[in-house]
């Protein structure tokens, strides 16, 4: 609303220099054109005149990269009250990560949903997002959509014939939700992870529509991240605070795993059921599993070849 | 509850090394009260501390030496509900008679408690081949370096190893109870 009020002196300004003016003394066409021009200054001035014209993070030099990363650093150490860090690792060499999730032993509990939550600084209502979803489903129909239920409430779990299937994004091989993005602003990186550029998304959720695991979620308002729980060891492409507008999903907690740890939904299961390693390594807990472990692909019809593998140990 | 057991330890620990200070000179005080850090060597992993009841460690505290070694229901550790093959198992199975303080093999070979997925091993040969390379059981850390690995004791108790039903954290929000 400021920003016409802001062009108006302009409007006149440039109204007195017309041949024709209009009886009030402003022109159509130049209202509009200094509103649109008042409009895109405001814009630039919200967001940075850097941040607006600069190339998309891939293209990004090492030094830009950095500077970009400090101004971040800044903005959110500023929003947060604490110092906040962001940090841009790229793919680390020789390696592609797995994950392995065995269905024989996950009972449900949904700890890795919230440990999900708490790391990577999602919206915690309005709009809620988790990045991980429980399916449970039932023994009788084994891993069957049409027969699974994500909103169960128990006293206990596991249920009596029942069994649970967590679902988030699968970092697919050939990821259908890169094919459909008009902007680029998401991408597979060389380690397997389906990467998101916040900054580059324009929100227009044709990835959630491709994605056929529903791992893709919608900041449908500015997210509700409380500042003493928000975790201020970012990465950019990884658990950096989003904007309202933007899509986002799980990362293989890239701020955590480029850095050589395990991912924390691994860390949080109190069954062990979730495994995590180096796809190029024959001694990593994901090729042990691959090795001796019956394992599949979630919906390995659709050709998506995800990096991430299921199993029964038992 | 980790850290409360940790300072039971440690507050043993420090009795101990109060009642041992004259010896001290001339002793290292490690392995008092807790088992003494093995070195590393092949078969031996690194792992998160067993948990103990506290107070309860070091057993050598009330059993002074070999006891008896009929079967029987015990007095004092009725808190122990024991569900593992109960039919033919029971303490000294498992538990040294002459040493109190460690585990036995089924030989007779002591297994300190930091390593009894050795004694676990004996019968669980499936799981600990599992274990040993990361396929069963839960591990903190490093995917690519160190890492703490947990006991099998650590999720299963080895007087009832069945893993226990949990409480589930809340469900996610539907759709409309999101709007505003």
């Amino acid at each position: 609303m400021t920003a016409p009020r802001k062009s108006l002196p302009v409007v006149q300004g440039e109204a007195q220099g017309e041949p024709e003016p209009a009886p009030g003394g402003v022109t159509r066409r130049g209202f509009m054109r200094t509103a649109a021009a008042g409009a895109a200054m405001a814009a630039l001035s919200a967001c940075g005149i850097e941040d607006f014209f600069r190339k998309s993070f891939r293209e990004l030099s090492k030094e830009d990269v950095k500077a970009l990363l400090a101004r971040l650093e800044k903005k959110h150490s500023a929003k947060y009250g604490k110092a906040v860090t962001m940090a841009g690792t790229p793919v680390l060499p020789g390696v592609e990560f797995g994950y392995g999730l065995d269905l024989s032993r996950c009972v449900g509990c949904r700890r890795c949903v919230y440990a999900c939550v708490k790391e990577n600084n999602q919206s915690r209502s309005n709009p809620q997002i988790h990045w991980i979803r429980v399916l449970e489903m039932e023994k009788a129909h084994g891993v069957d959509l049409a027969h699974s239920e994500i909103y169960y409430e128990a006293a206990e779990v596991p249920r009596p014939g029942h069994f649970y299937m967590p679902v988030q994004c699968q970092q697919c091989r050939n990821p259908p939700c890169v094919k459909v993005c008009p902007v680029q602003a998401t991408w597979k990186e060389p380690d397997g992870i389906v990467a998101i550029d916040y900054d580059w998304c324009i929100g227009c959720r044709c990835c959630m529509s491709a994605c056929p695991y529903g791992a893709r979620q919608f900041n449908w308002a500015e997210p509700a991240l409380p500042k003493e729980e928000m975790n201020p060891v970012t990465h950019y492409l990884g658990n950096r605070p989003r904007p309202k507008g933007v899509v986002e999903k799980c990362t293989f907690c890239v701020q955590r795993t480029r850095a050589g740890r395990y991912p924390a939904c691994v860390e949080v299961c109190p069954v062990g059921a979730r495994k995590f390693g180096n796809l190029l390594d024959p001694q990593s807990e994901i090729r042990r599993v691959m090795d001796t472990k019956r394992v599949f692909v979630f919906k390995e019809e659709l050709a998506t070849q995800p990096h991430f593998y299921y199993f029964y140990a038992t | 509850m980790r850290s409360l057991l940790v300072l039971a330890r440690r507050a043993t620990l420090l009795a101990a090394l109060v009642a041992w200070a004259p010896a001290l000179a001339n002793e290292a005080p490690a392995g008092e009260a807790k088992p003494p850090p093995v070195p590393e060597k092949p078969g031996h992993f690194e792992a998160q501390p067993p948990p103990f009841s506290p107070g309860i460690f070091p057993c050598t505290g009330c059993h002074t030496g070999p006891g008896d070694k009929t079967r029987r229901e015990l007095a004092f550790h009725d808190d122990v509900k024991f569900e593992h093959d109960a039919e033919h198992r029971w303490c000294l199975d498992c538990h040294s008679n002459e040493n109190r303080d460690v585990l036995h093999l089924s030989n007779g070979d002591p297994v300190p408690f930091t390593e009894s997925y050795r004694l676990c091993g004996q019968c669980h040969g499936d799981k600990y081949r599992d274990w040993r390379v990361g396929v069963h059981g839960k591990r903190v850390g490093m995917w690519d370096g160190q890492k703490t690995y947990f006991l099998c004791v650590n999720c299963h108790n080895p007087h009832s190893p069945r893993f226990k039903p949990l409480t589930p954290e809340p469900r996610p929000r539907r759709p409309e109870e999101m709007r505003r």
